[in-house]
């Protein structure tokens, strides 16, 4: 017969438990509470303007009322695209250096380094990048690009310094730590003897690495990649500090431009109407959206390229 | 066939140093933004600066000093919600988090983990600076204690379930009742962890500087009033950079030296205390 535990510990446990689910319940809370103060702030807007118009509309004017989102969207994707570009093979490369190629010391190092990275404020960042890397980019590379590769649209007019390719530059770096840190982690869940069956056939650590663990690691790289993307869209100190804060469209790289999260960062805190709060807070839901959708299915990639080997998807 | 091989060990040597090359990459940077924040910063350093407050263009002197007890004084506050309740959901998490709400806290929290830190801010101002009509310190901790919930909420879970197994089950098998077993025995040993993470959120939230933006706004005065704007380092080394002033640019990379300084303490510190925890 089992002994009766005595009331007051069942208590204690059913108090626990609820007490932990209440507390574990906030994360969910967080998100709704997201969701329902941009919608209440935003709301004042769509009932005057039209969806269409604010998403495609390129005139920005807050006195005049109208909000077209247009180039910031467009500025959004283009910093980030520049970012992923150059950050997805660095990325890639720091983390099969780390965990293929470098010795124990090195990749402590190395690690910590990639640490170090991840930590640095944003607003750093945006300092270094206004003084160091615009003068650089402004001197030396933009110049150098205008002249080799001018006749392309992406490298046409006067180098500024300041601008897309500032911006993605600066986000490149500032996504790496994020990138690396996945895809180290999806490799080092690799079965070793996926490495060892390919070396002990004879392949070099290249082919190794070529044929066996990046198809393995795919996935995971891809969710690592689609998770640093998200980053580079929600980024806004650094961005805003080296992009010039134009609200205008241009094809070239050199070109001054807007970012969502730089608008908002902006004109926030000096908008008056209603109204442009709300175009204000609409831009918020529209960048909440999106990267919790990103994030989302970025972690879905990473779990499924975690799976046992042997099960077949 | 000797040419074959000479080519597969010639393209593995090139790979290699592709790779080494993308850490040198990143590594530049990395020692550029040190090196500069450390050199420059250094300048700008003296006794004053990190006690007055800030001076008007071509004044010499003045300081970050209302700024880092701004900084100080709203993450402080963020904790007092923040810590509870992402603490707690890690708790959740470890100890009773195997079912569907845990699935769904988990998941929501790594998701959230990744969501711009503007929204948060914006969020703040819809239910507090509205509501107050003016901008406040609560305001830019409410959105910095937003900010800390969801990481927390992962780190402490990754650090309860570092506690060994045979732990819990001893105290069961003692006939402790499960909820004493994970307060008294699970938890205690996870303190250290507990702290570490504590101190990893709160050195992430002293960073942030896009939320606080239109929630505490800024302070060129010393304030210690929750109802008030509050001045930020971060803010403030934001302002001091993007304005025209050479002597204010050498401001900005003091008070981005402060910033790490204090970011740079409070994650060695967590590290030590992890260090510790795993030897021991």
């Amino acid at each position: 017969m089992r002994p009766r535990r005595t009331t007051g510990a069942r208590l204690g446990d059913r108090a626990f438990g609820a007490l932990l689910r209440v507390l574990g319940s906030s994360v969910l809370v967080v998100v709704g509470t997201i969701l329902f103060v941009c919608w209440r702030l935003a709301r004042p807007a769509f009932t005057k303007l039209d969806v269409f118009g604010f998403i495609t509309g390129s005139n920005w004017d807050p006195v005049q009322e109208s909000f077209g989102a247009w180039p910031f969207i467009y500025g959004t994707l283009v910093t980030a695209l520049v970012a992923i570009a150059i950050a997805a093979p660095v990325s890639i490369g720091i983390a099969l250096f780390v965990t293929e190629m470098a010795p124990a010391g090195v990749r402590r190092i190395t690690t910590f380094l990639v640490e170090i990275l991840a930590a640095i404020p944003s607003v750093v960042y945006g300092l270094w990048g206004l003084m160091v890397l615009i003068p650089i980019l402004q001197t030396k590379v933009e110049p150098f690009l205008g002249g080799v590769l001018g006749f392309l649209p992406l490298f046409k007019g006067p180098p500024m310094g300041f601008g897309y390719l500032a911006a993605g530059l600066l986000l490149s770096i500032m996504i790496l730590p994020t990138i690396t840190s996945v895809i180290i982690e999806v490799m080092r869940t690799m079965p070793a003897l996926l490495r060892e069956g390919a070396l002990a056939l004879g392949a070099t650590r290249w082919e190794a690495i070529r044929m066996v663990i990046l198809p393995y690691a795919r996935r995971g790289i891809l969710g690592g990649v689609i998770l640093g993307l998200a980053r580079a869209l929600g980024e806004t100190m650094a961005v805003t500090m080296v992009i010039g804060n134009q609200p205008e469209v241009h094809a070239s790289l050199f070109a001054a431009g807007y970012t969502l999260p730089a608008v908002i960062a902006n004109e926030f805190s000096e908008a008056t109407s209603d109204v442009h709060v709300g175009a204000l807070a609409g831009l918020a839901l529209v960048l909440f959206a999106v990267t919790f959708t990103l994030s989302a299915g970025a972690r879905l990639l990473v779990r499924m390229s975690q799976k046992p080997l042997g099960a077949r998807s | 066939m000797k040419w074959r091989s000479a080519r597969r060990t010639a393209t593995n040597a090139v790979m290699t140093g592709l790779c080494a090359g993308a850490v040198i990459i990143a590594v530049v940077p990395l020692l550029s933004v040190l090196w500069l924040v450390v050199s420059r910063g250094l300048r700008s350093m003296s006794l004053s600066f990190f006690t007055s407050l800030p001076a008007p263009v071509g004044e010499v002197g003045g300081g970050v000093g209302n700024a880092i007890v701004g900084t100080l004084y709203m993450v402080g506050l963020a904790c007092v919600f923040g810590l509870p309740l992402g603490v707690g959901a890690g708790v959740y998490l470890a100890e009773r988090g195997d079912g569907r709400l845990g699935q769904a806290v988990r998941f929501t929290a790594e998701v959230l983990a990744g969501v711009p830190s503007i929204v948060i801010g914006v969020v703040a101002y819809g239910i507090i600076v509205v509501r107050m009509h003016h901008f406040s310190a609560i305001a830019g901790a409410c959105a910095l204690a937003i900010l800390m919930v969801p990481t927390l909420a992962r780190t402490t879970e990754e650090m309860i379930r570092l506690v060994p197994s045979t732990l819990r089950e001893a105290g069961l098998a003692l006939g402790v009742p499960p909820w004493k077993v994970s307060l008294r025995v699970v938890l205690r040993t996870a303190l250290g962890g507990l702290l570490t993470a504590a101190l990893l959120a709160v050195a992430r939230a002293a960073g942030e500087t896009a939320p606080l933006l239109f929630t505490a706004l800024n302070n060129q005065y010393w304030s210690f009033r929750p109802d008030q704007p509050m001045a930020s380092l971060t803010v403030q080394i934001y302002n001091y950079a993007i304005s025209p002033y050479e002597d204010w640019h050498d401001k900005a990379w003091g008070a981005a030296l402060c910033l790490l300084l204090l970011i740079g303490t409070l994650s060695i510190v967590a590290r030590l205390l992890h260090r510790e925890r795993k030897g021991s």
